[in-house]
């Protein structure tokens, strides 16, 4: 590894965390009592352990007893195991620094999470209906999938836009969709989440303008875009511009936010993405803290002041397989934030030290065949980000690797999340795992891995070099790899794919979408371009280029460009001839 | 059928070149990673498109890469859209022998028109490395110096 010594930020962000708990794991000295515990540890395994493998030897060596990012799992966690631990320091109490067992002291006994279902397809239309659906079945937040078009900034009249119209998501060219879409829905009450990267910013605009067109002030919106351009760059692919505009693109978004919109989450920074690439937990947990990190250093770089943006920053994080490990990585995350705002960015309000999160199971976990499977798989991943002090969640439906889902399998997904709430009981006390020996040492150990990974990123210069290296992409393309590897042989147990396979039809129904969908918002966009002021539209584009090229926050330009009613597309192509296009890789 | 396949890899002296492309504004990528590393390491020569192709640069790609099979990967759910148009850019460029197949979320309902377009296989969710591997060595039309089977 090339030596650190030399490169005095790191070495600074090494010697801060090296008073931390999760190195003490390894290094700290036992005493007293754990010691105690170490050496009756050790007649244990010497005696009782042994006599009874003789008779009932476990189900395999060591690699039998991996966590699904191929962790290390002992037969048996103690104190000894926690050297040097101090709950004070290392766990303190709920609402308080450095925050592991949670953000708020009372938890899920004021509040559970919002219950926000991922949702989106067809026109704006049919998302509305699925939105107006979900509420009346108790769902607390909205939360939007858009089409890869949209994803894109592309027009659904373009022609790379073929056949693509509504399919993964519902397609928004325009503030015209964006009216429709939220129709009705009193968008001054209930809170929005966007999955939208690349055109974040624009798509944003969109949402305002459509507030303000109803009469609702910006001021009065609450939600969030999840606006994470770095983790596009790394994992899923929805980027438009190069790194850096699209970095001052975020950085101008926190800042307007941060000044017009106090209820909204500007960025919401995800590791989902990065897990459903193929990474391992803590990939997921270390890529996504950098990540994380290196916003706030633009916007400190930018004259901000951390205390005013940073408890606005918050987190989405998937839910995968493996129960401890996922429950580990979300403890984890919260103290490495909190220690990370306080000690490197000097963070002197507590809502700055905050790892608020969304969760959502992993869909790369469920499963084509036997469908009706992946509610029990979602249940166990939805505990886990329960267990782990989520702020919000999402609980895919069991037909999503066949397609989006219908409203039956959703309305499943949902009732899921209501009776792990309302009647398992698990939210009656706060951060229920905290002390089991087991947690806290893959806590610990999430922790540790997670700074040998700063490490790295360090030692390319930082997130976006190391982006441009391809660190990030080859480190998740091989874990990936080695995973369906482990699938493959039957090193890992798939259920229904490598195990327990039965042959039968797959009898679920599936969402069927208009067929003339992308025809009909093909003639809308054509009327859309006919119709509106040509003066004002001109203006407002010439206005976008002007300010993208300048150094002003580019967010006026673009809400008065949504309200000219120039669409995705056109507002897109100015900044694509302002900041230039971010090419795709062939690497593989 | 698959016990020969080996053989033939070595009379024909020439790696079976294959092009994994991703066509449409499809930006899912991990299948198509796995699956190129996985013919690499059967031994074959790879190419990988990158994202956003449309089917005129797919056919070129196959065209210019003088590749023996096309492996199309696809999520978004404009198979049915695409996939008729990069079969008929194929065609246009006589790329008749070169086998193409396809993978990723593709409704079973949709798999016998994709079938009747000429595409050889259609590979779902839950499909192992190695079958797919076994499909290019087994179906692509043998090329070089080799022998007729």
């Amino acid at each position: 590894m090339v030596d650190t010594v030399s490169r005095p930020d790191s070495k600074g962000i090494r010697a801060q965390y090296r008073n931390g708990a999760g190195r003490r794991v390894h290094n700290g000295e036992l005493t007293g009592p754990q010691k105690k515990t170490g050496s009756e540890r050790k007649r244990w395994e010497e005696t009782v352990v042994a006599k009874s493998l003789t008779r009932l030897p476990e189900r395999g060596g060591p690699e039998a007893f991996t966590t699904i990012s191929d962790e290390q799992v002992n037969r048996l966690y103690t104190p000894a195991d926690l050297a040097g631990f101090d709950y004070e320091r290392d766990l303190g109490f709920p609402g308080e620094y450095p925050f592991t067992r949670g953000v708020h002291p009372t938890m899920y006994r004021s509040r559970y999470w919002t219950m926000r279902m991922f949702a989106g397809f067809g026109s704006a239309e049919d998302t509305n209906a699925r939105f107006r659906y979900l509420l009346e079945h108790g769902e607390t937040g909205l939360s939007t999938a858009f089409d890869f078009p949209t994803l894109y900034g592309v027009d659904a009249d373009d022609p790379i836009a073929l056949g693509e119209f509504g399919k993964v998501g519902v397609g928004v060219s325009s503030l015209a969709d964006m009216e429709v879409l939220f129709d009705g829905i009193p968008i001054d009450q209930v809170t929005t989440s966007m999955t939208i990267n690349g055109p974040a910013a624009i798509v944003w605009a969109f949402y305002i303008a459509a507030a303000e067109n109803r009469g609702i002030p910006r001021s009065a919106l609450g939600g969030t875009t999840q606006n994470d351009i770095l983790k596009e760059y790394i994992a899923q692919n929805t980027f438009i511009f190069p790194p850096e505009p699209s970095m001052r693109l975020v950085v101008d978004t926190i800042e307007f936010a941060t000044k017009e919109m106090p209820k909204w989450n500007p960025v919401s920074i995800s590791g989902y993405h990065i897990r459903e690439a193929g990474s391992t937990a803590v990939q997921e947990l270390a890529f996504t803290l950098a990540d994380g990190l290196t916003y706030v250093q633009w916007c400190v770089d930018r004259g901000m002041d951390v205390d005013d943006f940073a408890p606005r920053l918050s987190y989405f994080f998937n839910a995968h397989n493996d129960f401890f490990e996922e429950i580990a990585k979300y403890r984890a995350a919260r103290r490495i934030w909190a220690r990370e705002l306080k000690e490197r960015f000097g963070a002197k309000n507590d809502r700055s030290l905050w790892l608020r999160f969304h969760t959502q199971t992993a869909g790369c976990s469920l499963t084509a065949q036997q469908p009706e499977i992946n509610i029990v798989r979602t249940t166990i991943q939805a505990l886990a980000g329960v267990l782990g002090g989520t702020q919000s969640l999402h609980t895919n439906s069991m037909d999503e690797a066949l397609a989006l889902p219908s409203d039956k399998a959703v309305r499943i997904a949902l009732r899921t999340q209501q009776i792990i709430a309302e009647e398992s009981g698990v939210t009656n006390t706060v951060d229920p795992l905290g002390g089991s020996y087991f947690v806290e040492a893959f806590t610990n150990e999430m922790e540790r891995q997670c700074y040998d990974y700063f490490d790295r990123i360090e030692e390319y210069g930082g997130v976006i070099p190391a982006i441009k290296a391809h660190f990030f992409q080859s480190e998740i393309a091989r874990a990936s790899y080695a995973y369906q590897g482990e699938i493959d042989e039957g090193r890992k147990t798939m259920v229904g794919v490598n195990k327990y396979v039965i042959e039968e039809p797959v009898e679920i129904p599936i969402l069927e979408m208009d067929p003339k969908g992308e025809e009909k918002q093909r003639a809308k966009m054509a009327r859309l371009r006919a119709e509106r002021d040509q003066e004002r539209w001109g203006a407002a584009l010439e206005k976008v280029r002007q300010t993208a090229m300048g150094n002003e926050n580019i967010m006026p330009a673009l809400i008065e460009a949504a309200h000219a009613y120039a669409t995705l597309g056109e507002i897109s192509n100015v900044l694509k001839s302002v900041f230039g296009v971010q090419q795709f890789s062939n690497v593989v | 059928m698959v016990a020969k396949s080996p053989q033939k890899q070595e009379q024909t002296e020439r790696k079976i070149r294959v092009l994994i492309a991703k066509p449409g504004l499809d930006g899912h990528d991990r299948g198509a990673k796995i699956i190129a590393r996985a013919l690499r390491d059967a031994g074959m020569e790879v190419i990988y498109t990158g994202l956003h192709q449309t089917p005129e640069m797919i056919a070129e790609a196959a065209l210019q890469e003088d590749v023996d099979a096309v492996g199309l990967s696809i999520l978004s759910g404009a198979h049915m859209a695409l996939f008729p148009r990069i079969i008929g850019e194929l065609h246009r460029r006589g790329l008749d022998d070169v086998l193409v197949y396809a993978g990723g979320i593709i409704p079973d309902n949709d798999i016998p028109a994709i079938k009747e377009m000429g595409i050889a296989g259609v590979f779902g969710p839950g499909t192992t490395m190695e079958e797919t591997v076994e499909f290019v060595r087994s179906h692509v039309t043998p090329r070089g110096v080799g022998e007729e089977e």
